[in-house]
């Protein structure tokens, strides 16, 4: 369909349907009904098959309108895309829906204190006792754990296959006693990530998603997800001004809560809108050697933005070419972050050594010098994003592995 | 704006690919280079009298294809990616952009048809090869026509039958048409450090010749911007041949016990150079785009030029690095792609030139 067209259903829907003075769970029933909370998901799933262009359209229309969109902050997005692509119909229906009214809030449990890079490497324990999967272990640097209703989890269920076959993908009620969550504090003094704690937790064995021993697979399929959005634009989910009618009221109280977590987010991508209003402000816009490292942030950011809207056409297309988008997208956010946070560095001078209110942009450009380090460690490091373009890509051979054979005897740390 | 080659676009560069690596082989290159004349008149004469390379972007009244920046670039590309030794760029490019974008209607009558069928070998004398901003400084045209001064450095013009020259006059700076063979001029070929380019000095004592058309500081940089971008697209097409060959010696050497693609140092360097490389393609095919539509930022073809010729560098350190002691012998091919690299880089602008251009544009000048 084309924009047009598009343009023109939605408002004749939000016509008829958008109202202020409606509870917020019940106006998300409505829009999920109407098959306009995620338009790119297939038709039986709430959806109605459109192209992320087409979905683009959608959610401008419903900016440009104030209309509430479905829930969308943070992992939730994850975990549905996960359910939706590996997850069995039981599993989609009971765990779609509350995802996209907003009822419940997810995190990813991941990463291990002895696993990070290495994912596969996890030594989180899953058995099965009493028709019970039960969960001993311990993951960390889990965004958001501290408020979700459900983790997506990776455990191990067999210790004597090679590392990738003995993983198992569970889907984990977080509200249970064997589960504890223990906030822990960032460099930039924000506390997004915590550890979790995991002691004889139990999850139903249809929780169990893509099967037994077959957990690596849908891991990989959430991670790149979750890469692919570190390339695209975090779009505005919050709403600009307030806005009357009880319906703001609850979103903007939805926001606070399940969106703190990542208010610092836009830093560690660098600020780039702000560079040339900052370097007017300060007259470092007439510093020759400001403007050469302005001058190459721009090219990075505009070629990049270039390079992946020809990517995203080409997959279109049905290129037969491998394009990892999310690695080669991934790796180019964290050069364009890091030069951001180079040129915000010479465009302040001494003041770049101040922060908080006193100092530029009400704290923000100190929050960028300190954030932009989490953008080429979280969801995976420039290093492996390197190994992955390298190896998948360009076909350079595979080095040296010593992880090989039953992961029982393999080499952890202790 | 179009984004994506169009059907025709890709049949262009397939076609023109498989001519360029049939005509143009390294062993091509290599004994082309180290002739004076630096080019084959046969495969001249098949290429652009036959095949219309030279005439891709003039439009099909002058005796081209009609086409613009974008079936420009293409061309270039594979002209760069094999590094095809002769005045195409000289002559398609330069004087070829120059009767298009500041010759009277009746001159470009006149000379394009031959620029397009590859009959004339034309090229464009600027006094300045850095910044546009410097042009018209040395070379003077008198009332009657006839031409004084000199350009330190032209691109084939030892071979060119036609030398278009960017003069100041009494009413500003001017087209002016000068024959190969006019009386006063001295063209005096130049040691250079990439011999697949050919550069001379053009010294001119009263020569004869008329003038053409208006050149205001607008069509200079429009001049410019359409050199620029063809330019970036010759860069990426040796860009993206070093590429692929390097990655594929570290695939085929050993040491160690093992193929040296597998240490990490060589992949991260590769992945690297491949994220460098997708930027300034992408950067490089918009500034044609950009050229054709009239849309999209002024500053596309600085961009561009910038950011091509410093992966072109990238790829070209790599390519002998990734080699090792191989790399640096005349023997093997890669140095002549290093210098071809080297040699564009610093031709119409150094990417920190080009980078201050863009910043004048985008926020005035510092
Ligand atoms: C802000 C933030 C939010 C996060 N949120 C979550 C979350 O919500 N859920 C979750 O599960 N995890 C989360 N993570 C964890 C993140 O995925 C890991 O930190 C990351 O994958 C790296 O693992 P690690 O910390 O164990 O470091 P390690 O894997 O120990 O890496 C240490 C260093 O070794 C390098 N290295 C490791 N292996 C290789 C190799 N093969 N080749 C070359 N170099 C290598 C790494 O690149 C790195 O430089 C988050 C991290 C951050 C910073």
């Amino acid at each position: 369909m084309i924009p047009d067209r598009i343009r023109q259903e939605v408002s004749a829907w939000l016509d008829a349907n958008w109202r202020v003075d409606r509870p917020l769970i019940e106006w998300r029933e409505i829009l999920l009904e109407g098959g306009w909370a995620a338009p790119h998901w297939p038709e039986e799933w709430y959806g109605r098959g459109f192209t992320l262009d087409q979905t683009a359209v959608v959610a401008e229309v419903f900016r440009e309108r104030d209309a509430v969109p479905a829930a969308q902050v943070g992992p939730r997005g994850l975990a549905s895309e996960t359910i939706l692509a590996c997850g069995s119909d039981d599993q989609k229906r009971r765990f779609l829906r509350p995802i996209l009214t907003g009822e419940h809030t997810w995190c990813q449990l991941f990463s291990e204190p002895g696993s990070g890079s290495d994912l596969a490497g996890l030594s989180t324990r899953a058995e099965m006792k009493n028709g019970k999967w039960t969960i001993n272990g311990q993951k960390v640097w889990n965004t958001s754990a501290h408020h979700a209703d459900f983790g997506l989890l990776v455990a191990r269920t067999d210790w004597d296959v090679p590392k990738h076959q003995g993983i198992s993908y569970f889907l984990l009620d977080m509200r249970q006693a064997g589960v504890e969550a223990r906030p822990l504090r960032q460099m930039n003094g924000h506390q997004s990530f915590n550890e979790v704690f995991m002691t004889n937790a139990v999850v139903p064995p249809e929780d169990l998603i893509g099967g037994e021993g077959n957990g690596w697979h849908v891991a990989k399929t959430t991670l790149s997800f979750e890469r692919r959005g570190f390339s695209r634009r975090v779009r505005g989910s919050s709403i600009d001004g307030p806005k009357q009618g009880p319906i703001y009221e609850e979103y903007e109280e939805e926001l606070r809560i399940a969106a703190e977590p990542y208010t610092w987010y836009p830093q560690r991508e660098g600020r780039v809108d702000l560079v040339l209003p900052r370097a007017r402000e300060t007259g470092a816009i007439n510093d020759p050697a400001t403007r050469q490292e302005i001058a190459k942030l721009i090219c990075l950011y505009t070629g990049a933005r270039l390079a992946s809207d020809g990517a995203e056409a080409r997959r279109k297309a049905g290129t037969t070419e491998i394009i990892p988008a999310g690695s080669i997208g991934k790796l180019a956010a964290s050069v364009i972050a890091r030069q951001a946070s180079h040129v915000h560095t010479m465009i302040s001078g001494a003041d770049a050594a101040l922060s908080g209110p006193d100092s530029a942009a009400d704290g923000i450009i100190a929050e960028v010098l300190v954030s932009v380090p989490a953008i080429s460690i979280a969801g995976g490091t420039d290093e492996i994003q390197r190994n992955i373009i390298s190896e998948r890509v360009l076909g350079m051979p595979k080095g040296y592995r010593a992880d090989q054979g039953p992961f029982r005897d393999i080499k952890r740390n202790a | 704006m179009q984004t994506e080659f169009s059907k025709e676009q890709n049949l262009l560069r397939d076609v023109v690919s498989r001519a360029l690596r049939d005509k143009s082989p390294a062993t091509a290159v290599r004994e082309l280079m180290a002739t004076d004349r630096g080019y084959d008149p046969a495969v001249w004469q098949e290429l652009c009298g036959d095949a219309g390379l030279a005439g891709v972007h003039v439009p099909e009244v002058h005796g081209g294809a009609g086409g613009g920046a974008v079936e420009l670039g293409i061309v270039a590309e594979e002209m760069g990616r094999t590094l095809f030794c002769g005045p195409w760029f000289a002559s398609a490019v330069m004087a070829g952009t120059a009767l298009l974008e500041a010759a009277n209607e009746s001159d470009r009558e006149e000379l394009l048809p031959g620029v397009a069928d590859g009959s004339t070998i034309a090229t464009l004398v600027l006094d300045d090869l850095d910044d546009p901003a410097g042009v018209g400084g040395s070379i003077t045209a008198a009332a009657n026509g006839t031409l004084t001064g000199a350009a330190s450095m032209a691109v084939d013009a030892h071979v060119a039958d036609l030398l278009l020259v960017v003069a100041s006059g009494t009413g500003g700076l001017g087209l002016h048409a000068v024959e190969g063979g006019a009386s006063g001029l001295a063209i005096e070929p130049l040691q250079v450090v990439d011999p697949t380019r050919k550069l001379s000095r053009v010294a001119f004592t009263g020569v004869p010749g008329r003038h053409i058309g208006e050149v205001t500081g607008d069509i200079l940089n429009r001049i410019w911007d359409r050199i620029c971008s063809a330019l970036a697209h010759e860069m990426m097409g040796g860009a993206q041949h070093l590429f692929e060959t390097t990655v594929s010696y570290t695939k085929e050497r050993f040491q160690f016990g093992r193929p040296i693609g597998s240490f990490q140092a060589l992949k991260h360097r590769c992945a690297d150079l491949l994220l460098e490389i997708e930027i300034a393609r992408a950067l490089t095919h918009h500034s044609a785009r950009c050229l054709d539509s009239g849309e999209g930022e002024p500053c596309a073809a600085s961009m561009a030029k910038a950011a091509a010729a410093d992966a072109y560098m990238s790829a070209a350190r790599a390519g002998i690095q990734l080699r090792g002691g191989i790399g640096f012998t005349w023997e093997n091919d890669t140095h002549l792609w290093f210098k071809r690299s080297k040699g564009s880089e610093v031709l119409f602008g150094t990417p920190a030139i080009h980078r201050e251009r863009m910043m004048t544009m985008l926020e005035g000048a510092a």
